[in-house]
């Protein structure tokens, strides 16, 4: 893909209180937003704390691992896919993909660890596999 | 200032229709009220309040007012998805102990069935400004697939089993064979259900309710209007109402807004779970209702595969005869929005109305139970409690 159908990718996807995120992940880098006053990481990114309505966020670069919290094979799709909520080793819990693993070997507290793969439109999603 | 006895719900009405590719959907709008508003015994110029949600055409309530020209002096398009018609009979009772109008209209349509829709299976599209769906739209959250994680994490929390969530189906299949409108009315077994093809693991496709056309509306009035009606008298005696999302990152699928909604709604009526003698709980999914069940404290969390197990649900079988109609999981789920079926099943038992092979004997206390949205990331609840005068 070449950097314009990439930024134009970015475009779509991104706000004004996301770009940061969003670039960050066209490098390939997973930031999670922490709270500098009450020292809490959330999900998904803003720009207020939601757990004490603070506004001072910072982005911090995550570890990328963690654990799935649950997860759902939707079957009725033309590619069937594994979508989850992971439990990232911050605290914090955000919906994604599970990729490249066989979905009988996904379980409710399986390990995992973050990849980056484009969606069709062409920007980085992050996503996760089996640790 | 409470709701409690404040209102009454003085008419009630179901299309009969589950495919209407010949309607519009103001049309079928416009036919519900008219339905609801000869049940109570009232015409279009006694209605001073309108309620409406975002299956209604146009911004609002403004369409609808329009098409039937009405005279309104209280509107009100709370959407909260599904459950937006219970939090407007909520809200009615409201404006009524306001002295803000008498007589309130709320009306629910849509054609999901004759526009092709793929309610449980289709990706919600991404929108920018929706600050949550970037971050969830490009993994394909479905309808189907998030409440799968609920009762995937349920099933991992408390050992709930597909076959205990099976058992709500068959109590819903059970009643609809007596409801000639209801769009599946062979009933159904638990194996049925367990070899159904797999849609969203771990729901199966009868799991998931219907998909159909129709809608319905109900008529809340002050006490001296329904006392001057010729219809049984329904009493609102408790209302309450929640959201709840993924808390800040802090998700937790193993309850729902359900356990506010309920707290409110029994605190006001003063009455408890064990005296309800007839449930509406909406079911968008059968985990949608095990999960509510807890959550409106019938049982204890966790124990909601028991309780519905061995037709505990099935009217004149179990201890809580549930979705009379048979529910969205059999009956209806007109404009993908199944809590206008909930209040109207609720006014029939209380009335008497219902079917005579699911009518709870001496119905005098029920609640109906409504989800808007999706348990696997925000959505709404509201729960009314409603008793035969």
């Amino acid at each position: 893909m070449t950097m314009a159908a990439r930024e134009e990718a970015l475009a779509r996807i991104a706000n004004p209180e996301t770009k940061v995120f969003w670039e960050a992940a066209a490098r390939g880098r997973l930031l999670l937003p922490k709270c500098t006053s009450c020292g809490r990481f959330h999900w998904y990114p803003r720009r207020v704390c939601p757990h004490c309505s603070s506004t001072t966020i910072e982005m911090h670069a995550a570890k990328g691992t963690g654990e799935v919290y649950s997860y759902s094979i939707m079957r009725r799709a033309k590619v069937p896919y594994a979508v989850a909520y992971v439990r990232l080793s911050e605290g914090t819990t955000m919906m994604t993909n599970i990729v490249d693993c066989d979905f009988a070997d996904i379980q409710v507290g399986m390990p995992v660890k973050l990849v980056f793969r484009d969606s069709p439109e062409g920007y980085p999603l992050p996503m996760f596999t089996k640790a | 200032m409470s709701i409690k006895g404040r209102a009454y719900i003085a008419g009630a009405y179901e299309h009969p229709t589950r495919k209407a590719p010949d309607s519009s959907l103001a049309q079928l709008h416009a036919e519900v009220a008219l339905g609801a508003l000869a049940d109570a015994g009232l015409t279009m110029r006694d209605v001073d309040g309108y309620f409406c949600a975002g299956d209604a055409p146009g911004m609002g309530p403004m369409s609808m007012v329009d098409y039937l020209n009405l005279k309104v002096r209280h509107v009100d398009a709370t959407d909260t998805g599904g459950t937006s018609y219970l939090i407007h009979v909520s809200h009615a009772a409201q404006a009524i102990a306001a002295g803000k109008c008498d007589v309130a209209l709320v009306t629910l349509a849509g054609r999901p069935r004759s526009e092709g829709q793929a309610t449980g299976t289709a990706v919600r599209p991404l929108n920018p400004n929706q600050p949550d769906t970037a971050f969830e739209s490009p993994f394909g959250p479905a309808l189907a697939n998030m409440y799968g994680m609920v009762a995937r994490r349920h099933m991992h929390e408390f050992g709930t089993t597909s076959e205990q969530l099976a058992w709500i189906k068959v109590a819903a299949s059970h009643h609809a064979q007596y409801n000639p409108h209801a769009m599946l009315k062979d009933v159904v077994t638990v194996e049925d259900v367990l070899n159904s093809p797999m849609i969203a693991d771990p729901l199966h496709r009868l799991d998931c309710c219907v998909i159909s056309d129709g809608g319905g509306a109900v008529i809340v009035v002050r006490p001296e209007i329904a006392r001057s009606l010729k219809r049984p008298l329904v009493k609102l005696i408790g209302a309450g109402e929640s959201v709840k999302g993924q808390l800040g990152g802090d998700v937790d699928l193993t309850y729902t807004g359900a356990a506010r909604s309920g707290a409110a709604a029994f605190e006001e009526a003063g009455v408890k779970p064990g005296d309800i003698q007839y449930a509406s709980i909406y079911d968008s999914f059968t985990i949608t209702v095990l999960i509510q069940l807890e959550d409106l404290g019938f049982c204890a969390k966790g124990e909601g595969g028991r309780f519905v197990a061995d037709g505990n649900l099935i009217s004149g079988v179990g201890k809580l005869p549930f979705n009379t109609d048979g529910g969205g999981l059999c009956n209806n789920h007109p404009a993908n929005r199944g809590g206008m079926t909930k209040i109207i099943e609720a006014v029939r038992q209380l009335r008497g109305e219902a079917h005579p092979k699911v009518q709870v004997p001496g119905c005098r206390l029920a609640l109906a139970q409504g989800t808007g949205g999706s348990l696997g990331t925000r959505h709404a609840n509201a729960t009314l409690i409603m008793e035969r005068e």
